[in-house]
């Protein structure tokens, strides 16, 4: 599936739940679009969180909400803060990475 | 006749997103607490409204002192296989020690797939907005005290009570 993200006018492949299927079409407008279609206003603190799933998923590390709570960034309580219903499900998709697969 | 039709079918396909779920924990073993643990976490993380009931041996999977140490069991077992496929001895689960080692094994083989501890599990759930209740009745009858629950346990009620937090005509109760 192609998306055309309205503000920046690029088209990225997309899967049908809306997660980007290459993740070096990702860019910090995109972000901002996907979570303004999911309702989350991004902060810096968001971006480190964002960065941080980047990094692991390049790396091709399985991610979870307990890994990103120990990763020094967030706690678990506060990714809940930053991405309510969906710690680990928004997160990623803003982050232009897969469909996270874990459970926890 | 046929916008009626038409509006039939669209009721069919319009989902119904489950918004809360209930669930009982009734056991203490091992996977009966960490299926609990899985099943509340997975839905405090879709953004699901969850309340976890804790009563009888499953109060083993919130008290302090077993919540951490908890067992599978080695005899009456089944499924329990040694490493490698082969059919574990009945007579051999019943040995000291057995069950605390496969256990352990047990415990380690989670923690490689980042499954938390239970204290920390139960941690993330209720981090995610999730609430933990123990059986008033489990309670009374096993001469526990709020004390000697995890700090994590809301409150203590009766299974009335918890039906109370059960309402909504998108919930679901679980037992396991």
């Amino acid at each position: 599936m192609i998306k055309t993200f309205c503000k920046t006018q690029v088209e990225v492949n997309v899967s049908e739940d809306g997660y980007l299927e290459d993740m070096s079409q990702w860019n910090k407008e995109i972000a901002h679009e996907i979570a303004d279609e999911i309702g989350i206003e991004l902060t810096d603190k968001h971006f480190e969180v964002i960065n941080y799933l980047r990094e692991k998923a390049a790396a091709k590390e399985a991610l979870t909400i307990r890994k990103v709570g120990k990763s020094g960034i967030v706690t678990i309580k506060e990714l809940y803060q930053l991405f309510p219903k969906g710690p680990l499900k928004f997160s990623s998709k803003i982050a232009g990475i897969p469909k996270p697969t874990s459970c926890i | 006749m046929e916008t009626q039709e038409a509006n039939t079918k669209k009721e069919i396909v319009e989902k119904k997103p489950l918004e809360k779920v209930c669930i009982i924990c009734a056991k203490g073993s091992l996977e009966d607490v960490y299926a609990t643990l899985v099943m509340a976490n997975g839905a405090v993380m879709e953004g699901i409204e969850t309340n976890v009931f804790f009563t009888f041996f499953g109060l083993d999977g919130i008290t302090k002192k077993q919540m951490n140490h908890l067992h599978t069991a080695t005899i009456g077992n089944p499924a329990m296989r040694m490493p490698g496929g082969l059919p574990f001895p009945t007579m051999l689960g019943g040995l000291p020690g057995v069950e605390t080692a496969v256990s352990g094994m047990m415990r380690k083989q989670m923690e490689e797939l980042d499954m938390p501890p239970v204290e920390e599990f139960l941690e993330m759930i209720t981090a995610g907005g999730g609430t933990i209740y123990a059986c008033k009745l489990a309670i009374d009858m096993f001469k526990l005290e709020k004390k000697d629950l995890s700090d994590e346990v809301e409150d203590i009620i009766t299974i009335g009570q918890f039906y109370e937090l059960c309402d909504g005509d998108r919930t679901q109760i679980i037992f396991t």
